[in-house]
């Protein structure tokens, strides 16, 4: 799974970053317009708030073959919403322990809160991002699953 | 038991209630009964072999015992856990049925099982139960055991799949997940999976491929465990019913471990002790996020 010092190199992580439309997108947006430099790897998908971000829509997006997940939207007290990033933090958090234990490292998934006036914070964390899935490397699990059954039959861990 | 036929004879005669729902002997062991007239309250059983959780009637999506107008439910003291989840998600009003509670000291793993009730054939959630009686009964009858100690061995389990490297766990449920049918027999005995339509079954947008491909049971097992966190009352009826045999209660156990660690939640029989999903304190801790 891990992958070799060659690999790492040409390797191009795919990022998707669900993000809610009030701050984290007009923050990525700022930093667009303030031609901060940062990795390309990420794409963004917008949505009305992090209260709208189910955990489905991350599991779908290692499924269909991304590498790394952001997750982002308005910090604490400033939901435009009033408490839908509140409500996702708690589901978050759960999610996250449980990608763990089914052996998602969580290293590929990115929590953040950034702001409309952050711009730089979110290419911070996309370049923290990018780096850290750089270094795990591919996310082959999914992508196993179809290329070689019998990974997937392959007898499990004993644990007793 | 003769108070438990006692008690049910008398709310069917009295007209409280046209239905109680208890245990009766089956050809098979215990089975779920319903009970509509008085002279049938002596086919209700209550012994360690009664293991279904009969909360499950009670959802919405089950019309059963809609039918029967008011009815009386027997409860261990974990299924009033379900019931008072269905209670506080507006599911179930409490004026709707009479819950009778019966004193319990752990059930077997197995409702068909003949072996008596020991350290070996007790049901796993038992191991460790403080729960003599449900609280929230109306009545309450029997005498109960002493219990069973814990830790529970699904508890243990979680642990050491915890500390394995995250592939190797990956790679267990890998193993687990290829087994699984999609039956979905799991969500059907839950009492807490009560959706008119779920997201298994929804097709526009597909979250959860339908064929039984690790793919798809992967989503199907996230969705679950999402769906059921701190709300799962660790009835371990998923898991008893699986034909497939896979661990469902590590799933379970671990996200309600996570909710008890996190957000001080365990399963309770009180409807008024609010929910930890769909709640939220602005302090939560956010260790995790950027
Ligand atoms: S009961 Fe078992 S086989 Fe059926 S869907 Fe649930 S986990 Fe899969
Ligand atoms: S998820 Fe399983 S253990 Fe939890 S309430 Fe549902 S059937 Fe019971
Ligand atoms: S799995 Fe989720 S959507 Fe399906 S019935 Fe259970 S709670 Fe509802």
């Amino acid at each position: 799974m891990d992958a070799t010092p060659a690999d790492a190199a040409n390797f191009e992580p795919r990022i998707t970053a669900f993000v809610c439309n009030w701050c984290t997108y007009t923050g990525a947006d700022l930093a667009g317009t303030s031609r901060l430099q940062m990795a390309s790897n990420v794409r963004i998908i917008r949505l009305p708030c992090t209260g709208r971000i189910d955990p489905m829509f991350i599991t779908k997006a290692f499924e269909r073959g991304a590498d790394g997940v952001i997750v982002s939207g308005c910090h604490p007290a400033d939901c435009h919403y009033t408490a839908g990033n509140y409500h996702a933090r708690r589901r978050f958090a759960i999610f996250r322990e449980l990608a763990g234990f089914l052996g998602v490292d969580p290293g590929r998934i990115t929590f953040s809160w950034v702001s409309a006036s952050e711009g730089a914070k979110w290419r911070d964390v996309v370049n923290d991002t990018v780096t850290r899935v750089r270094a795990l490397g591919p996310f082959t699990n999914f992508r196993r699953m179809v290329a070689d059954p019998a990974t997937v039959s392959a007898p499990s861990t004993e644990v007793k | 038991m003769t108070e438990l036929r006692e008690l049910a004879r008398r709310l069917l005669s009295e007209g409280t209630v046209n239905a109680v729902l208890g245990w009766e002997e089956g050809p098979r062991g215990a089975r779920p009964a319903f009970v509509t007239d008085a002279a049938g309250a002596d086919r209700l059983i209550f012994d360690p072999r009664c293991v279904h959780n009969l909360a499950a009637y009670l959802s919405p999506r089950r019309p059963h015992l809609k039918q029967l107008g008011k009815v009386a439910i027997v409860l261990k003291p974990c299924d009033a856990k379900a019931v008072a989840g269905l209670i506080r998600e507006t599911q179930v009003p409490r004026e709707n049925v009479v819950l009778i509670g019966v004193r319990c000291g752990g059930v077997l793993a197995d409702p068909e099982s003949t072996e008596p009730l020991s350290e070996a054939t007790v049901a796993d959630r038992c191991r460790g139960c403080p729960d003599r009686e449900a609280k929230l009964a109306d009545h309450l009858v029997g005498t109960a055991g002493p219990g069973f100690p814990g830790p529970s061995h699904r508890a243990q389990k979680v642990e050491e799949l915890a500390a394995l490297p995250a592939d190797q766990r990956w790679a267990f449920w890998q193993a687990e997940f290829e087994k699984c049918v999609r039956c979905h027999a799991c969500r059907q005995v839950c009492p807490m999976c009560f959706c008119e339509r779920c997201l298994a079954d929804k097709t526009m947008p597909r979250w959860i491929e339908s064929s039984p491909h690790n793919r798809g049971n992967f989503a199907w097992h996230v969705a679950r465990a999402m769906h059921l966190a701190g709300r799962c009352v660790d009835c371990g009826e998923c898991e008893r019913v699986c034909p497939e045999g896979l661990p469902l209660g590590l799933l379970t156990r671990k996200v309600a471990q996570v909710v008890a660690d996190r957000y001080d939640f365990r399963p309770t029989d009180d409807p008024a002790v609010p929910a930890p999903v769909g709640t939220y304190r602005m302090d939560d801790p956010q260790e995790f996020i950027l």
